[in-house]
Order: C-alpha cells, then sequence, then structure tokens
C-alpha cells in the first residue's frame, strides 16, 4: 500500500504509455487492439481513483509528491505532486478516455492499431501536465501532447484534416517556444526547474534582474497559454482543429487540452508573478469578456454544429479565464469548477455529434430537422447535456458560470454585467441548434429512417450525463478540495481572498429561480467556514 | 625513441588503417561481379575492434608523439561518436549498394580511412598534423560522394565538393601558415598560451578568420554552406548519413579545440554572425523543398547553426553544450539518412515529398523510425534532439546572449514547418504513386536500431553523456 501510494502519480501518468508500448507489439486484430485499449483506459482510471480516495480534503499545497534527481546538470527534478486543483484535472483525463475509446469503437475503423496507441500516450502526456511541479518536465510534457494530437487530427480527421491538423501544431509550437525562453531565463537566474523553489526565490526577492524581465516572462508564459486556451485573437486555430478532428480528438481537445491552457494560467502565470498578473489583468479580462461575446455571437450563425459547438468553447473558456483573472476567491473557484464541467459537457456534446456524424457522416445544421422524432433517446440525451452546457441550474454549467460570475462582480461590477450577457446567448445559440436540429418535421428523407443510439452509445454517456446531474447538485463534493488550493494560490493576491467569505450578492447574473440562488448562496457560505 | 604508450594513444586510428589495407587487399580476391558484402563485414569487425581500442584509452590520457597527439576524455568522446556513425553507416551500406548494383570494394575501405581521419582530427593538437587529418577525411568522402557514378548529380555532387572543398581546404592551410607567422608555433598550446598572454596581431586576426572560413565549409555553416545541398542531393544516401554527421562532428572538434578553447581574437562576433546567418538561411531553405535529401541539407546547415550557438556561449557551459549537441546531431541525422537511402529504392528514384504520400500505410515501422528521428531534429521532448537544443539555449542565456536565442528560439519553430509536413505526407496524405518498400534487412535493421535507441537515450536519460561532456570541456580548457 506504501509503495503504491508513493509512486501512485507515476503509475497513473504512465500506465497509458506501458499500454501503448504493448499495442504497439499487438497482432492487428481491430476487436482486440479495441478491447486492450478499453482495458487500460479503465485501469488508468481506477489507479487515479486512488487519488480521490486518499486525498487529505481541506489542505492545501501538493499531495502525493514525488521528487527524485533525474538529470543533475541542468538540475532537472522528476518532482510531480497534484493539489486540489490539479487533482479533478487529472480525474477529469482519465474519466474521458475510456469514453473516448467507446465513441471510437465503431467510428475508427482504419488504422486502428495507431488510433488507439497515441490515444494512450496522448493520455499519459495530458496527465503529466497536470502533475508536473517542475518546470521542465512540465514543458516536456507540454510538448509531449501536441504530437499525438495533431497526428490524431491529421490521419484520422475529415475534410481539411491536414491544414487544421498542421494549424493547431504551428499555432501551439510556436507559442509554446516563448514559454521555453522564459523557463530558461528563469534557470539561468534561479539554478533550478523547481516550480515551488522557484516560486520561494521570486516571492523572497532573491533572482537578480527579476524586477525588469517580469513583464516579458509574464508575457512568455502568458502567449503559451492563452493560445491553448484560446484567448480571443489567437483563437482561430480551435474551430479548424475542432470540425476536423474525430470525434474522440474533439472530446479530448475540449475536455483537456485546452484546460491545459486555463489550468497554465493560473498555476504558474498567478503563482510564479502575482504583481504581474495584477497589473495585466485589466487587458486580459478585457480578451477574455470579448471572448465570451464574440465566441457567443459567431457560434450563433454557425451553418456546422460542430463548430458552432467548437465556438461555444471560446465562449466558455472566456469565463474561466474571467474567473481566474478577477483573483477572488470565488471567481477562481468557479472557474476551476467551470474547467471541470466544461470538460464534461463539452466532451459529451462532441461525442453526441460525432454519434450524428457516424449516421449521416455532415454536420451541416441545414441537413438535419426534427430529428427528435426517428432517434427519441438521442434527443432526450442531447436535450440533457445542451442544458447542462448552457448553465440550467441543477446542472454543472450553472454552477461554475455563477461562481465565476459572482467573482467578476466582486472584482468590478462591469466586468460582471458584460460577462453575464454570455449566459444568455449561450442560451440562445444552442436552444435555437436543438430547435433546429430536432424539433418539427423531418425534413430530410434520409433522416426519417436513422437509427437511435445503440447500447455502447448509450454506456458511453450516461456517465457524463450522471456526471453532469451530480456536478450540479453536489458541488461541494469537488469544491471542498478545490477551495483551499485555490486560496493557497491566491495567498499572493492578499487582502481579495476575504471577499470569498461575504454571501453572494444578488446579481443578476443568476438566470435560475430564486430556489437556486439560495441553494448557490448557502454552498458559498459552506466553503467560507 | 617512441615510447610505447605512444602507439596505444594512437590505437584505435591505427586498427581501423589496418583494417582498411585488409578490405583493400580481400577485394581483388573476390569474384569481380559478387556483391561485396564480405568486405562490409571486415569493416564492421574493424570498427568494432577500434571502438574496444577507444574503450582501452582512458587509462592512458596524455599526449604522444612528440606532442602532435592529445588523448583526452574530449578525444575519447568524438572517437567513440565517430566510430558509432561509421558502424551505422556501414551497416546501412549493406543493402543500398546491393539495391544501387555499386560492386566497388574500395567503398568500405574508404569509409573506414575517412573515419580514420576524422578520428585524427579530435585528437590532434598540431596544425599540421590536423590539416593532413582533414585530407585524409575529405578526400575519402569526396570520392565516396561520386559511388554512384552512373548518375550525373553524384559525379556533379562529387566534382563540386571536391573543387570547393579544395578550395576551402587552402583557406584552412593559409590560415595555419598566418598562425604560425604571428604566433611562432603551430602547436595548440603554444597558440593558446599566446593568445592568452599577448595582444593579438592583425595576423592573428586573418589567420583566425582564414581558418574559420575553412572549417566553417566543412561544417557547412552560412555563408559558406552553398555547396551543401547539391552534394547531398547527388550522393549516395549512406554517405550522405556520414559526410553530414562525421566530418561535421570532426570540424567542430577542431573549432573546439584550435579556436574556442585556445580564446582565438576575434572570435565571438564571427561565430555570432555565421550562427545567425546558418540558422536563418537554412531553415528558410528548407521550407520550399520538395526533395527530402535536399531539405535535411538545408536543416544541417540551419543545425550547424544552432551548434554554433554554443559557440559563442561561455567555455565551460558552451563546450559541453556543443559536444552533446553533435552527439545527438549524429544520432537523429544517420537515421533519417539511413530510412530515407532504404526508401530510395534502384536509382534513387523516390526521394521527393510525393514519393513519401502514405508511408505510414504502407510501411508503418519504417515511417514511425523516421517520424521519430524527424521529432528529435524538432526539438520535441523525449528525443535527444530536443535537449541539445535546450542545453545550447540554455548555456546561451547563461552566458547572456539573448539576441542569438531568440533567433534560435524562433528559427525552431520555423524549422518545424518543414519537418513535419515530411510526417504530413507520410500520415495524412494518400499515396499517388505506388513507391514500393523492400522488407528491411538486418543490416539495417541493426542500424536502425542503434540510432534510434541513442536518439531516444539521449532524450530520456541525458545525465551520463552529459557528464562526460562536462568532463571532457573541463580536459580540453585546462
Amino acid at each position: 500500500m506504501k509503495f503504491i501510494n508513493d509512486n501512485i502519480l507515476t503509475i497513473v501518468v504512465f500506465l497509458p504509455l506501458a499500454g501503448a508500448i504493448l499495442l504497439a507489439f499487438f497482432p492487428r486484430r481491430d476487436r482486440d487492439v479495441r478491447y486492450f485499449a478499453l482495458a487500460v483506459s479503465l485501469i488508468t482510471l481506477l489507479a487515479s481513483l486512488h487519488l480521490t480516495w486518499y486525498f487529505v480534503r481541506g489542505q492545501s499545497g501538493f499531495q502525493y509528491e514525488e521528487n527524485v534527481p533525474w538529470i543533475p546538470h541542468p538540475n532537472i527534478h522528476y518532482h510531480m505532486g497534484v493539489d486540489g486543483i490539479s487533482l479533478w484535472l487529472v480525474i477529469l483525463t482519465t474519466f474521458l478516455m475510456p469514453l473516448c475509446v467507446l465513441i471510437s469503437w465503431k467510428s475508427i475503423g482504419d488504422r486502428v492499431k495507431e488510433f488507439f496507441i497515441l490515444m494512450l500516450v496522448l493520455e499519459t502526456a495530458m496527465i503529466g501536465v497536470f502533475v508536473a511541479l517542475d518546470l521542465f518536465l512540465f514543458y516536456f510534457f507540454w510538448e509531449a501532447t501536441l504530437i499525438p494530437m495533431a497526428l490524431l487530427i491529421g490521419m484520422y480527421g475529415h475534410g481539411r484534416k491536414i491544414y487544421a491538423a498542421v494549424k493547431f501544431f504551428l499555432y501551439t509550437m510556436i507559442a509554446s517556444v516563448f514559454m521555453l525562453a522564459a523557463i530558461l531565463w528563469l534557470y539561468a537566474r534561479t539554478g533550478s526547474f523547481d516550480f515551488v523553489t522557484i516560486q520561494g526565490m521570486i516571492q523572497s526577492g532573491q533572482v537578480s534582474g527579476f524586477g525588469n524581465a517580469a513583464l516579458w516572462l509574464f508575457l512568455g508564459f502568458f502567449v503559451a497559454f492563452a493560445v491553448k486556451v484560446p484567448l480571443f485573437p489567437v483563437h482561430t486555430w480551435l474551430p479548424d482543429a475542432h470540425v476536423e478532428a474525430p470525434t474522440a480528438g474533439s472530446v479530448l481537445l475540449a475536455g483537456v487540452l485546452l484546460k491545459m491552457g486555463t489550468y497554465g494560467l493560473l498555476r504558474f502565470n498567478l503563482g510564479l508573478f502575482p504583481e504581474q498578473a495584477r497589473r495585466n489583468a485589466p487587458w486580459i479580462i478585457a480578451l477574455a469578456i470579448i471572448g465570451i461575446i464574440y465566441g457567443a455571437l459567431v457560434a450563433m450563425i454557425q451553418p456546422n454544429i460542430k463548430r458552432l459547438v467548437a465556438y461555444t468553447s471560446v465562449s466558455h473558456l472566456g469565463f474561466v479565464v474571467l474567473g481566474i483573472f478577477s483573483f477572488t476567491q470565488l471567481g477562481v473557484d468557479g472557474a476551476v469548477y467551470q474547467m471541470l464541467s466544461h470538460g464534461i459537457s463539452t466532451g459529451a456534446l462532441f461525442m453526441l455529434l460525432g454519434m450524428i456524424y457516424d449516421r449521416r457522416h455532415t454536420y451541416e445544421l441545414s441537413e438535419f430537422g426534427g430529428l427528435a422524432t426517428p432517434m427519441p433517446v438521442f434527443a432526450t440525451f442531447f436535450a440533457f447535456i445542451m442544458l447542462s452546457s448552457v448553465g440550467l441550474p441543477l446542472l454543472n454549467g450553472f454552477v461554475g458560470e455563477f461562481m465565476v460570475l459572482s467573482g467578476a462582480f466582486q472584482a468590478k461590477q462591469l466586468y460582471g454585467i458584460l460577462a453575464a450577457t454570455g449566459v444568455i446567448w449561450s442560451a440562445c445559440y444552442l436552444l435555437w441548434m436543438y430547435q433546429r436540429v430536432f424539433y418539427g418535421n423531418v425534413t430530410k428523407p434520409v433522416n426519417s429512417s436513422l437509427r437511435d443510439i445503440d447500447a455502447r452509445e448509450r454506456v458511453s454517456l450516461w456517465p457524463l450525463a450522471i456526471a453532469a446531474l451530480v456536478m450540479g447538485v453536489a458541488p461541494m463534493l469537488w469544491l471542498h478540495s478545490i477551495d483551499p488550493a485555490v486560496s493557497a494560490a491566491l495567498k499572493q493576491f492578499s487582502g481579495v481572498t476575504q471577499a470569498a467569505v461575504l454571501p453572494a450578492r444578488n446579481s443578476p447574473a443568476a438566470p435560475g429561480p430564486p430556489l437556486h440562488a439560495d441553494f448557490a448562496r448557502n454552498g458559498v457560505e459552506v466553503i467560507g467556514r | 625513441m617512441i615510447p610505447a604508450v605512444d602507439y596505444i594513444r594512437i590505437l584505435p586510428e591505427l586498427v581501423l588503417s589496418i583494417f582498411g589495407i585488409i578490405v583493400m587487399m580481400v577485394d581483388p580476391v573476390l569474384p569481380e561481379q559478387s556483391p561485396k558484402k564480405p568486405l562490409g563485414v571486415i569493416a564492421v569487425i574493424g570498427v568494432l575492434a577500434a571502438l574496444a581500442a577507444t574503450a582501452y584509452q582512458p587509462g592512458f590520457y596524455g599526449s604522444a608523439f612528440y606532442n602532435t597527439v592529445s588523448v583526452d576524455t574530449f578525444s575519447v568522446f568524438f572517437h567513440v561518436v565517430v566510430l558509432l556513425i561509421a558502424l551505422v553507416v556501414i551497416l546501412i551500406s549493406f543493402e543500398y549498394l546491393d539495391v544501387q548494383r555499386i560492386r566497388s570494394g574500395e567503398y568500405y575501405a574508404l569509409v573506414l580511412f575517412g573515419t580514420v581521419g576524422m578520428m585524427l582530427m579530435s585528437a590532434a593538437v598540431e596544425l599540421v598534423l590536423i590539416f593532413i587529418a582533414l585530407e585524409i577525411s575529405s578526400i575519402s568522402t569526396y570520392i565516396l560522394a561520386g559511388m554512384r557514378r552512373r548518375a550525373a548529380e553524384s559525379a556533379e555532387a562529387s566534382l563540386k565538393y571536391f573543387l570547393l572543398g579544395s578550395f576551402a581546404t587552402a583557406f584552412f592551410l593559409y590560415g595555419v601558415a598566418l598562425i604560425f607567422g604571428a604566433t611562432g608555433t603551430t602547436n595548440v598550446y603554444g597558440i593558446a598560451h599566446y593568445f592568452q598572454t599577448q595582444q593579438a596581431s592583425v595576423l592573428a586576426y586573418l589567420a583566425v578568420g582564414l581558418m574559420f572560413v575553412g572549417l566553417g565549409f566543412k561544417v557547412a555553416s552560412a555563408p559558406f554552406h552553398v555547396w551543401t545541398p547539391d552534394v547531398y542531393e547527388g550522393s549516395p544516401a549512406p554517405v550522405v548519413a556520414l559526410m553530414s554527421t562525421g566530418p561535421k562532428a570532426a570540424a567542430f572538434a577542431v573549432l573546439l579545440r584550435v579556436l574556442f578553447a585556445t580564446g582565438a581574437p576575434g572570435w565571438f562576433w564571427m561565430v555570432w554572425v555565421s550562427a545567425a546567418l546558418s540558422m536563418t538561411l537554412g531553415n528558410i531553405g528548407a521550407l520550399v523543398q520538395q526533395n527530402v535529401k535536399r531539405l535535411l541539407a538545408y536543416s544541417s546547415i540551419a543545425h550547424a547553426g544552432y551548434l554554433l550557438v554554443a559557440f559563442a556561449a561561455a567555455k565551460q557551459v558552451g563546450i559541453s553544450a556543443a559536444i552533446f549537441y553533435a552527439a545527438s546531431y549524429a544520432a537523429m541525422n544517420v537515421g533519417a539518412f539511413a530510412v530515407i537511402g532504404h526508401f530510395a529504392s534502384e536509382g534513387e528514384k523516390y526521394v521527393t515529398l510525393d514519393d513519401y504520400a502514405g508511408l505510414g500505410r504502407r510501411s508503418p515501422l519504417l515511417a514511425a523510425t523516421l517520424t521519430i528521428f524527424l521529432l528529435s531534429l524538432i526539438g520535441i521532448p523525449v528525443t535527444g534532439g530536443f535537449f541539445a537544443k535546450f542545453y545550447v539555449f540554455s548555456a546561451a542565456l547563461q552566458s547572456n546572449l539573448v539576441g542569438l536565442t531568440i533567433i534560435g528560439v524562433i528559427n525552431s519553430a520555423i524549422a518545424a514547418y518543414y519537418y513535419l509536413r515530411v510526417i504530413v505526407y507520410m500520415y495524412m496524405r494518400d499515396e499517388r504513386v505506388e513507391a514500393p518498400v523492400a522488407r528491411i534487412p538486418a543490416g539495417l535493421g541493426v542500424g536502425l536500431a542503434i540510432s534510434l535507441v541513442a536518439t531516444i537515450y539521449l532524450g530520456v536519460m541525458p545525465g551520463r553523456v552529459l557528464d562526460y561532456a562536462i568532463q571532457s570541456a573541463q580536459d580540453l580548457l585546462k
């Protein structure tokens, strides 16, 4: 038991990679390959549940830490650990992975072995990003996510897949070299890549020349993360990548890869450069709000459903960035929560779209209409997930958005007012899309004979639907461990941390009936205690 | 009287020369039209024996033959690198020579002699000896470049390489003469002593410049790089694998030992400009290439630029970063050309990007291997190329070379595009021509495995090799 406890992060990170390596020597029998990939991803999920089980809630700081020297010169450590923020992102990754395997069961028929190898390698890299505490190790995993994802898009995507894959790769690659430069600068001045050490040295002012370089370092990290989030002017890779990617690729892209950006902003930009973060917050928030509104408006007019959902990510991730840069306990808590719930609901939306695509091989809105008649079960699932994405109270989307907006109001009222419109927009475009796809008469004859979803597809949707409900009803299960980590992250922004204890104001941001607003307020008070 | 230990200090060179002579002597005995594989086997044995001799050397550090050769950690490091390159090149040549119907036994002998020259370059501390070693390695590669004698472009490559190469060597020799004029010695230690104690004269500046021109040609750094694409395109692929890594590593060793470690005057700006130019011109040139060999030729210019960045950094960190880079570049580039040579098939027909379309489907293993080498050339983690770049840039930053680092970092982002294009063609495009893919023969398999293991090893556990590189840097600066 002790062995497992001490090495659990290594186990969780490298189980998928080990699976991928074994898979490489597997005979090319597609059925067995699929079962094996499913088994590996399920075992990884089980292993990652160990993290939640033994995680000491209500405690800030990193747990399950592993720290051994890896390379002596330069001083690189194999340093991993999770806190309340990264813990759930790891779980989100391992939770989505088996579902992604299931959803690709039939839609991937060609080069099946390579597909699952890439998926498993990608899983290792994604988990690694969230648990790495050595800047070098972080960069290592960060870059390592790039190749499998680009290959997944380019090899298994549709339409302009090569364009999308190359665009995705170049955007992220070019942005992340700036982060590498910043990391190298920090190493040159501190002699360490260790996140905790560097943070300590910066706080105690031991880094020479930091004052002049801080802005550039902040921007170096910021550019890399902003592209990944993606923040407003650099979001253009996202619709292309999403639309052309295979379903599982879209799910992981939206569900996990985008979170790497917001996680990085929270962990590194806030953690290492609090002063610069505060100074630059106004324009970053402005970009986030532009992203919220712009993403929503552009989503509304898309003729392609998948592109529509892709733009909702731009909008929803804007909320996350807004929450993070509000520097309020409530806002950041909400941002972390929104990351998780966006992973669940947008992941589920992409899975649902994949199911339509498997049947019709198109995403054009005009091709659909009245789908509720031939596919009632599918329509029900879709409605449920869509409402969770809209932010209907009692479902997961509401909690995060509500907390982010409350935090934004605490930071500055204007932010809250502007961002709150995003909630209305999201209701508009998603409900309108739902109406056009599912209601009315069946407009195209081919659609009248579509199969409803089968058992495998239901099995892959149920966990997400349940998660959406539980996250909406009992957010405390998550916030209990998120909250201490966030308050530790905000310690450097003293003065604003207390704000969270205040009961949330009855803001116009809460679209739900008073009952739910009360519920959320109670929730906030529970955190406060 | 020369002490016996001196012979041990040049034992690897001796062993390899003897094996080269054996190959030459066995060649006429074999029937004329038979494949020359037995000669290759002899050559492999020779390289392994030389490796064993090198492994024996660490007990005998010191200088030999009246202070003209110095055996230290630095020379041993480059011996091992050059020998491993030669080993892989010979292994991949088995199949290549068969397919191209090259029946020349001297091929293997020339590889061995060339290797002797390269090894000697890394150990010599006397400029005249360095010049001789340089000539041994160069002349062998000139001939090797023309081995596909039925192909016009191979003859063109050979001639071009020979003419421009001789021109460059003349520059080097001129520099040596001027150095002698300026310092009164051709011994590296004497020169170092002079540079450190006396004000450098105009003559010394000129000499350093001329020597840099000569060696800059050998490492294909801008603005002495123009020969590279044509020569790499025309030469046989395994020979390109050799000449893009072996003589380059050896020439870098000379640059390190003779110019960088001695503190040559006027060095910094020369290297700064050459590094910035090489990276930029190499990468921009590569962007538009359709021929994979030309693409990698431009990429090798760019990589020479990255390596030169280390030369502009502070001595201790710069030398160790450069040594590490040379080793990992050798691993990945030899590997890449091995795959290209195999895939080129008879008459090197299939060398354009279009021929690579759909390779991922036709030959998953070969494509995956090439992908790993290309990722390493981009500098993606888990590969040696990543750490190599990482060390170079962190050495540059530690020496406050912010401008050069930024140029380098931007360049490596540009470079990602054209390497990625190859990967895109292999995996994401449907094939237009049905280029045949032969089975992977044993020799190529072993050669690829060595390069692959080295690339990954340097990317995952770079600690030991880096420690060794740091040790070498210290020895060199003593």
